[in-house]
């Protein structure tokens, strides 16, 4: 069991590097898309409307099955990395601009009023007043959207990149040990989820103490 | 000597570390209507609740017809059944119909028909005075009628006593009235009620008896309303209902 | 450039093997989802005991769910069982139960959630009239609870819709795998029809789910 921790480690370092890639393209098509939804921009609203109707309601594995296999056919070939990447940071971003968007329209239009009536511009406003707001107000979605996100690397075993379920899929094949392989991966996406799924449930506990006589 | 519903022996009830109801003790006879008034926080509500088993108590013990009301016990259905209750508000079932609410229990709990219990409870929706409402949904309602019609489902139980737990208090002046009459007028057909209220005009007009409860003590007990509210013997109760007065 | 897959698309019984493979996956779900709801509803209900023991078991049980991809579960279940029990689960009774075991812990949480959201002076008033523990439930809490639950659970069934998709990993062969095999098949004849192919899966996957989650919109603002 000991031997195979190194694939193990490869693995998960892989799927930790795609992972948080992914989750940072999210967060910041997310906050864009946000941002444009909440200020009701013309036609980038209709687009980033379609975008996330389009990628909520379709399969990870499918997007990725586009992307590997569909894309190189009309002349846009990518690497499995970037296929993961890219893929990941779709889809979640068109989860978070949702997260976004709802923790945004719980800010109240006074707050936009009042601090205008300071003289800050519009971006001045929406940077350090809105946006704050909207993204503590939305942690509990955006930890569920994070936790998400990491869960469905495991489906980048099926795009050939060297994942934790690729590897234990890998090993089950070839040496049959099969009981080892599941513990190990069950044991390694601990590693990788546990830590977030804990720093979610304390940050939303301190959050809470933070709106607590408010 | 009337006779004897309630009896509460010696009930003792607390929160934690706070003391809710010190060794109370209350007979309350049949036909007999009882207002207890007092400070917030001075337990009266919370009286109420442990007669309803819906408090768990820590002394003493409550009879009801002679048997103990025990809220773990089998038969608590059945002793329930003979103590109807209604709330400040909100506690009709928002998922059915008027009538459906006021119907619900006799037909759930004591297993009758429809066609036996509708005629009654047509007739006491009519004394309500709502009986044209009975197929609308408790949101359709304004506080006033759904406490109308809250006492009608209570009653629908054929309970031997009424606990009321501040029924007007989280509702509009105007309203009050309505559910008020609606009281007086069981008061007057000799139902046996425990009150708890704020409106003092009321408790002095139907009460057989006046309780004045203080951090969980009655601190004077009265036969005679008029002189209570005239002139308490007590230090304590003139003071709380001083506080009433402009 | 030639046709991107679509005369392969309608080519013999493709069309219909397509949609054949989209059934597999639904159906798959479906049975899941009525497992998870039916299952959910008890587990919410326990979940709101005070039983200490019972509050570990679920708390647990909760976070296995959140973290273990629904494919390390598959893998657990379909891998795992005929290893150490000896038993050879079918692939689908495997994704079946996996689904269910996820979904009865999402919607446990579901039915929780909106069962402490009913006002205590709901099931007092009940107790009041003399219900009994299971009237309570029954007649007046439960009833409430459903209202808000559907538009929670219509959203599960997009999301296990989603998920099937995994179920061709453990060799199921639904919409993805027959467009697959598809492909494979007019490699010669017609070497990018994986673009038409996954094209039309795609759009299927989203003509499915779109409308369930737009009527779960719908109702969760009628009847909030």
């Amino acid at each position: 069991m000991i031997s195979y921790l190194p694939l193990y480690k490869e693995a998960l370092l892989l799927t930790l590097r795609i992972g948080w890639m992914g989750v940072g393209i999210a967060l910041i098509i997310g906050i864009l898309g946000s941002a444009i939804l909440y200020f009701r921009i013309p036609v980038l609203r209709v687009l980033i409307g379609i975008y996330t109707e389009l990628f909520r309601n379709t399969p990870l594995l499918v997007q990725l099955f586009f992307i590997y296999f569909a894309l190189p056919q009309i002349g846009i070939s990518v690497s499995p990395e970037a296929c993961g990447t890219w893929g990941l940071g779709l889809l979640g971003g068109a989860y978070m601009s949702e997260t976004f968007r709802s923790g945004l329209e719980n800010i109240a239009r006074i707050q936009f009023e009042s601090a205008e009536s300071l003289g800050m511009t519009r971006f001045q406003v929406f940077r350090y007043v809105i946006l704050p707001q909207a993204i503590s107000s939305s942690v509990p979605g955006l930890v569920a959207n994070v936790i998400f996100l990491l869960k469905e690397t495991s489906v980048f075993s099926t795009v050939s990149l060297m994942d934790l379920m690729f590897t234990a899929k890998d090993l089950i094949g070839m040496y049959a040990k099969t009981i080892e392989c599941l513990t190990l991966l069950v044991i390694f996406y601990l590693i990788m989820l546990l830590p977030v799924s804990l720093l979610g449930s304390l940050l939303e506990r301190r959050l809470r103490y933070a709106e607590f006589g408010n | 000597m009337a006779e004897t519903l309630l009896q509460i022996r010696n009930l003792h009830k607390e929160f934690g570390q706070q003391v809710i109801l010190k060794s109370l003790d209350l007979d309350v006879n049949r036909g007999e209507v009882i207002v207890v008034i007092g400070p917030s926080g001075c337990g009266k509500s919370t009286l109420l609740r442990c007669l309803n088993g819906l408090e768990e108590i820590q002394g003493g013990e409550i009879l009801v017809d002679g048997k103990p009301l025990n809220r773990n016990s089998k038969d608590i259905s059945q002793m329930r059944q003979k103590i109807g209750m209604v709330f400040q508000s909100y506690d009709l079932f928002p998922h059915k119909t008027i009538i459906d609410n006021v119907l619900l229990a006799p037909m759930k709990v004591q297993k009758k028909k429809r066609s036996e219990v509708e005629p009654e409870a047509i007739e006491l929706l009519e004394k309500v005075g709502l009986a044209d409402r009975k197929d609308d949904y408790p949101r359709q309602l304004s506080g006033g009628q759904k406490q109308r019609i809250a006492i009608v489902r209570a009653l629908m139980m054929h309970p031997e006593v009424l606990l009321l737990d501040e029924i007007t208090a989280a509702l509009d002046p105007e309203m009050v009235h309505e559910v008020l009459q609606v009281v007086l007028n069981l008061a007057k057909s000799g139902r046996t009620m425990l009150i708890v209220t704020h409106e003092m005009a009321f408790a002095r007009a139907i009460a057989d008896r006046v309780l004045f409860l203080e951090k969980g003590e009655i601190v004077e007990e009265s036969r005679d309303p008029k002189a209570f509210f005239e002139k308490p013997e007590t230090e304590r109760a003139q003071q709380f209902l001083k506080s009433f007065e402009y | 450039m030639q046709s991107l897959g679509i005369d392969v698309l309608f080519k013999g019984t493709n069309f219909v093997r397509l949609l054949g493979g989209l059934w597999v996956a639904v159906r798959i779900s479906l049975i899941s989802v009525a497992i998870s709801i039916v299952l959910g509803l008890v587990v919410g209900v326990l979940m709101t005991s005070k039983n200490r023991v019972l509050k570990v078991i679920f708390r647990i049980y909760l976070e296995i769910v959140r973290i273990m991809p629904q494919m390390v579960l598959l893998f657990i279940v379909y891998f795992g069982t005929t290893r150490v029990f000896g038993w050879n689960l079918e692939a689908e009774v495997s994704a079946i139960f996996v689904f269910s075991f996820w979904g009865t812990a999402e919607m446990g949480d579901l039915v929780r959630g909106a069962l402490i959201s009913i006002p205590k002076i709901q099931y007092e008033s009940a107790m009041a009239l003399g219900m009994s523990n299971t009237q309570v439930y029954t007649q007046v809490i439960l009833p409430q609870t459903i209202r808000r639950l559907i538009p929670l659970s219509i959203n599960l069934i997009t999301r296990m819709i989603k998920t099937t998709s995994l179920v061709m990993m453990i060799g199921i062969v639904e919409v993805l795998k027959v467009a697959q095999q598809i492909i494979e098949a007019n490699r010669k004849a017609s070497p990018n029809a994986a673009f038409g192919l996954f094209a039309v899966v795609f759009i299927l996957y989203f003509l499915i789910c779109w409308p369930i989650s737009r009527l779960a919109v719908y109702l969760e603002k009628r009847w909030s």
